[in-house]
């Protein structure tokens, strides 16, 4: 977890004492940001309020749904449990940093083409943490995609679709 | 806004950690791994004063083998879960947190914080409660090790001090021994309704030693000492198995909740506690097998 410091974080000179308010520093899709925050602002509302990335969506903020889900120095995590003043230093990636609408990440391809979305509400957590999974295990069983899967709600599609698409995805990116 | 006002601190050492918890620790509260504690505060059912967030103490995040495996209470579950260490070492601890959340959630999810939260259907305290590991907290007052029985008081109440922090969890290697740990929870990555784990010695077809934890059944992990005694010496065999679950689901008293009620829970713990022990004899007799010299 040795998160890069972003070079231009401001380096907090004495002790860190309780405080109502914090500057952080954070890289975003590659962007560095520099902003001063209220501590008890989740990441979600951050980078979707401040940053503008209305693409991480926010369910039920309280950690079950999975809506949220980005990467925090490349792990899957919910931004709804998480402070933004938490990711002081962190590098962050947001569903955004996936495909364009004139090019579409291989995983996003093979969701539209095997309907693995319908509202699209909880696809960019979905997204983000498939991106990640298929990074660590390109040949994933069924059973170790429903595990991932597992960690995100989907109201519509009854999930078979989207196991379906990951599968097809993992093997574009192999062949990639 | 979600959660009520609070201040926030992040040290970046343990001292300094130590030192805000003994200013702040009353009316505050320590952040782990937050995957319970965040919910709590959006729904404003924990509104403390100060946050005290231990993310950034490096030196609590680490895995060092022995006789007895000690973790350090800010390592994350996902990386305990993968670390080959616990996986040879602690193979009850590695497939417990197999059903802690999801892995986005242990990705986060540390495992001192899942301990010192002490919900009465985690899976961890079972786990420390089988292996009859140890707690180690700290505070500028000095060091306490306890075991599980003394550290888990009731439902979300451990025997932590305002002023202390859990720092390290031990438990002792049983790559000797079979183990299993079982749950049956209402949606995958749930709280479990009922887990079991089950630490077991076989030696000439017979049990020579088994322990067992139940989570999901009261108040902290649950240990029955008539079960254990009832099956040490007897034949690894199914009549012993059946024996042990309707022990289990007579001596077990569970509450009724929401989720399950309590004639259910009992069902449950009896076939779970079967699976369990048939599990983690079979277990004990592969690695007797392999041990054995060519």
């Amino acid at each position: 977890m040795s998160a890069a410091r972003t070079p231009t974080a401001p380096r907090r000179s004495r002790k860190a004492g309780p405080v109502d308010r914090s500057t952080i520093a954070l890289r975003v899709n590659g962007t560095a940001h520099t902003a001063t925050v209220d501590v008890r602002k989740t990441l979600v509302d951050f980078l979707r309020e401040d940053l503008g990335l209305t693409g991480t969506h926010v369910g039920c903020e309280h950690g079950v749904c999975g809506a949220c889900t980005i990467l925090l120095d490349g792990q899957a995590v919910r931004s709804c449990l998480l402070f933004a003043v938490q990711a002081d230093g962190a590098e962050i990636a947001t569903v955004e940093s996936l495909g364009t609408l004139d090019r579409l990440h291989p995983l996003q391809e093979a969701f539209r083409e095997h309907h693995g979305l319908q509202c699209g509400f909880c696809t960019p957590g979905i997204l983000m943490s498939m991106v990640r999974f298929l990074r660590e295990q390109p040949r994933p069983t069924d059973e170790e995609i429903r595990e991932v899967l597992g960690g995100h709600l989907c109201r519509c599609t009854g999930y078979q679709s989207i196991v379906e698409a990951v599968r097809d995805a993992a093997g574009r990116l192999a062949g990639a | 806004m979600k959660p009520a006002p609070f201040a926030y601190a992040a040290p970046r050492g343990l001292a300094e950690a130590l030192s805000l918890v003994r200013e702040h620790g009353a009316e505050g509260k320590v952040l782990a791994g937050g995957q319970s504690l965040v919910p709590l505060l959006a729904m404003r059912l924990a509104r403390p004063a100060v946050l005290i967030d231990l993310n950034r103490v490096r030196q609590l995040d680490y895995i060092r083998d022995g006789r007895e495996v000690r973790i350090g209470a800010m390592t994350r579950q996902r990386t305990a879960e993968l670390s080959p260490i616990v996986r040879r070492r602690l193979p009850l601890l590695a497939e417990a947190l197999g059903y802690v959340g999801h892995p986005q959630i242990r990705n986060r999810g540390t495992i001192g914080g899942t301990l010192a939260h002490a919900d009465p259907s985690a899976e961890l305290p079972a786990v420390l409660s089988a292996l009859d590991g140890q707690v180690v907290l700290r505070s500028t007052r000095g060091t306490r090790t306890l075991g599980p029985h003394e550290f888990f008081l009731s439902y979300l109440t451990t025997a932590l001090e305002p002023d202390e922090l859990l720092v390290e969890v031990r438990l002792p290697a049983h790559d000797r021994a079979g183990s299993a740990f079982v749950e049956v929870a209402r949606r995958r990555g749930d709280y479990a309704l009922v887990g079991v784990a089950a630490v077991v010695e076989v030696a000439d077809g017979r049990i020579a030693r088994a322990r067992l934890a139940f989570t999901g059944v009261g108040a902290g992990p649950v240990r029955i000492g008539e079960l254990e005694q009832a099956v040490v010496g007897k034949p690894a065999d199914e009549e012993t198995l059946t024996e042990a679950g309707r022990i289990a689901s007579a001596r077990l008293d569970p509450e009724t909740d929401i989720h399950a009620s309590a004639e259910y829970r009992r069902e449950v713990a009896g076939v779970l506690t079967e699976r369990a022990l048939r599990l983690a004899v079979e277990r004990a007799r592969k690695s007797r097998r392999e041990r054995r010299p060519r």
